[in-house]
C-alpha cells in the first residue's frame, strides 16, 4: 500500500459554521491540531459511551457452571 | 458493571472438546509453520481473548493502521503489533485463503485462515511503536530479528502450552465471572514483574480505596538475570496480601506475556489487556513498560490522553517513597522534604540486601514478604 493511500483514510462530515467557529475558538491553545481532531476526540468518546450499553458474552449457561466449577476448586468464588 | 470487553464482545477462540479430536486428525494434512515461544504466547492471547477484539493475527490493513495511527482498521485503539512472522520459504508452502496448521515444536497449537501475506518495513516497524530504530532497544531488537513475511488472519486454538502456574492462571471468561460473583462492579488492574515492596503496597491500596476490587496480575515471561524468579513474585504476593490486604477485595492471577518495552505504547496495550480482564481502572506508574532512557518517565501516562475512547480509566501515580521526616510514604507531591530524608524503593538495594542473606529495611519491604524470598535458595533468575 503506498504512503498517500495508508493516510488518506479520513472523509468528510459536515457541520454548522458557527459552530466550527466556536470550536476553532474553543481549541486555542488546548493541545487539539484542528476542528477535525477535537471532533474525532469528541466523537470518539461519545460513541464509545453508546457501545458501552451493550455487552455479549461468549459462553454458555453451561460453560458458565464449568467455568465456576473451576473457580470454586481454586478458592477464587 | 465489569468493563465491556474491547470491541463490544469477548473473543474465545478455543476448539472445544467436540470438535477438537477431529480437527487434531485434520491438522496432520495442512500446510504447517512453526512458531517461537513468544507468538505462542501472543496466540494464546488471542484465543483467550486477552486481546480481544482481534480473532487472529493482524492482516496488513490492521498492521498498517496501527503502526500510523495506533488504532485497528476499524478506529478502535489498538497501539501494539500482533503478527505472525515467517520466512519466504515457509510462505512459499501456502496462500491467502488457506487453512494452515501452527505448531510449536511438534504439538499443534492452532490452525489459522491465511487472510493475508505480506512484507514490511522492519525500521519503520520499530520507529513507530518503539521511538527509536536502535537495536540496543530490546524490543526493536526483537523485530530486527523477525522474519521477513508477516502472516494476518484468524485462528482456532487446539492445544495451550505446557504451564507451571496453571492453578494462577484465570482467564477473562473466568476473571469476569469471578469480579461478578463478588459484586465488584469497579475493579483496578496492576500489572507487576517484581515481588512487592511497600511502594507497590501504597499504589494498590490508595487505588483499591475508590473501587470495589484489585485485580493484581504479574507478567510470567522471559526475565533476564537478577530478576525476580516467577514463583518468588507469586508467594510473595500470597504472603502480602494473607498478612495486609482485606482478602475479599484482592484476586490474584498471572497473565503470560512477553513484554516489548514499548513503553507508552505498550501501556495502552497493558490497559487494554486488563479491560478484557474485566478492569475498569488501570495503574501506570512512572516510565510503565520503559527501559532504559528511551521514553521519559511519565511518557506513558500522557499518551492516555490520545484515547478518549479506550473504555478504562487509567489512575497514574507519581513514584511513591519513605520520608523519614514525614514517618510515611509518600510521593514527591505531598512530601515537602529533600532527598536526604527520602528512602527509595530501589530494585537495586533490595536485590543486594536479599543476594547477602538479609532482610531489607521494614520502610521498604514487609519483613513477611522479605522472609519469604528468602526462604528460596534462589530468588532470583541466574
Amino acid at each position: 500500500m503506498s504512503d498517500a493511500n495508508r493516510k488518506s483514510k479520513y472523509t468528510t462530515v459536515s457541520i454548522p459554521r458557527a459552530l466550527y467557529n466556536r470550536i476553532q475558538k474553543l481549541i486555542e491553545g488546548k493541545g487539539f491540531k484542528s476542528v477535525s481532531d477535537y471532533v474525532t476526540y469528541v466523537l470518539r468518546e461519545v460513541v464509545a459511551m453508546h457501545e458501552m450499553e451493550s455487552q455479549e458474552e461468549p459462553f454458555t449457561k453451561e460453560d458458565l457452571e464449568e467455568i465456576k466449577k473451576r473457580l470454586r476448586a481454586l478458592g477464587y468464588i | 458493571m465489569v468493563a465491556r470487553p474491547h470491541g463490544g464482545r469477548l473473543v474465545y477462540k478455543v476448539v472445544k472438546d467436540s470438535r477438537r479430536e477431529r480437527m487434531l486428525r485434520e491438522v496432520e494434512e495442512l500446510p504447517r509453520i512453526k512458531i517461537d515461544r513468544n507468538t505462542a504466547v501472543d496466540l494464546e492471547n488471542i484465543a483467550h481473548g486477552i486481546y480481544s477484539p482481534l480473532t487472529g493475527f493482524m492482516t496488513r490493513e490492521d498492521f498498517e493502521s496501527v503502526l500510523d495511527f495506533m488504532r485497528l482498521s476499524n478506529d478502535l485503539p489498538w497501539t501494539m503489533p500482533i503478527v505472525l512472522d515467517v520466512s519466504r520459504e515457509d510462505a512459499e508452502f501456502f496462500d491467502e485463503g488457506d487453512l494452515i496448521a501452527i505448531y510449536a515444536g511438534d504439538t499443534p497449537l492452532a490452525t489459522m485462515v491465511v487472510e493475508d501475506i505480506y512484507g514490511y518495513d522492519k525500521k519503520e516497524y520499530a520507529r513507530k511503536v518503539f521511538k527509536t530504530d536502535d537495536p540496543k532497544h530490546p524490543g526493536v531488537d526483537r523485530v530486527y530479528h523477525k522474519e521477513d513475511l508477516l502472516v494476518g488472519g484468524s485462528i482456532e486454538l487446539l492445544n495451550q502450552l505446557p504451564n507451571e502456574y496453571e492453578r494462577y492462571t484465570l482467564r477473562p471468561i473466568e476473571t469476569r465471572v469471578v469480579f461478578r460473583e463478588r459484586g465488584w462492579r469497579t475493579i483496578v488492574g496492576f500489572q507487576t514483574r517484581n515481588a512487592p515492596h511497600i511502594g507497590h503496597e501504597y499504589i494498590q491500596k490508595t487505588s483499591l480505596a475508590f473501587v470495589d476490587g484489585l485485580f493484581i496480575n504479574p507478567v510470567i515471561g522471559r526475565k533476564k538475570p537478577g530478576d525476580f524468579r516467577d514463583d518468588v513474585i507469586l508467594k510473595a504476593y500470597e504472603t502480602l496480601i494473607a498478612n495486609y490486604y482485606p482478602r475479599k477485595s484482592v484476586v490474584l492471577s498471572i497473565v503470560r506475556y512477553e513484554m516489548k518495552y514499548a513503553g507508552p505504547r505498550e501501556a495502552i496495550h497493558h490497559a487494554i489487556m486488563r479491560k478484557n480482564f474485566g478492569c475498569t481502572h488501570f495503574i501506570v506508574g512512572r516510565d510503565h513498560a520503559g527501559v532504559g532512557s528511551y521514553y521519559g518517565p511519565y511518557e506513558a501516562q500522557e499518551i492516555f490522553n490520545e484515547f478518549p475512547d479506550l473504555g478504562i480509566t487509567p489512575l497514574f501515580f507519581r513514584e511513591f517513597f519513605y520520608c523519614r521526616r514525614c514517618n510515611g510514604i509518600v510521593h514527591e507531591k505531598i512530601c515537602p522534604h529533600g532527598e536526604d530524608a527520602r528512602l527509595r524503593f530501589s530494585g537495586t538495594m533490595i536485590r543486594r540486601h536479599i543476594m547477602e542473606g538479609k532482610a531489607p529495611p521494614k520502610e521498604v519491604i514487609r519483613p513477611e514478604v522479605a522472609e519469604t524470598i528468602l526462604s528460596f535458595d534462589k530468588p532470583f533468575v541466574e
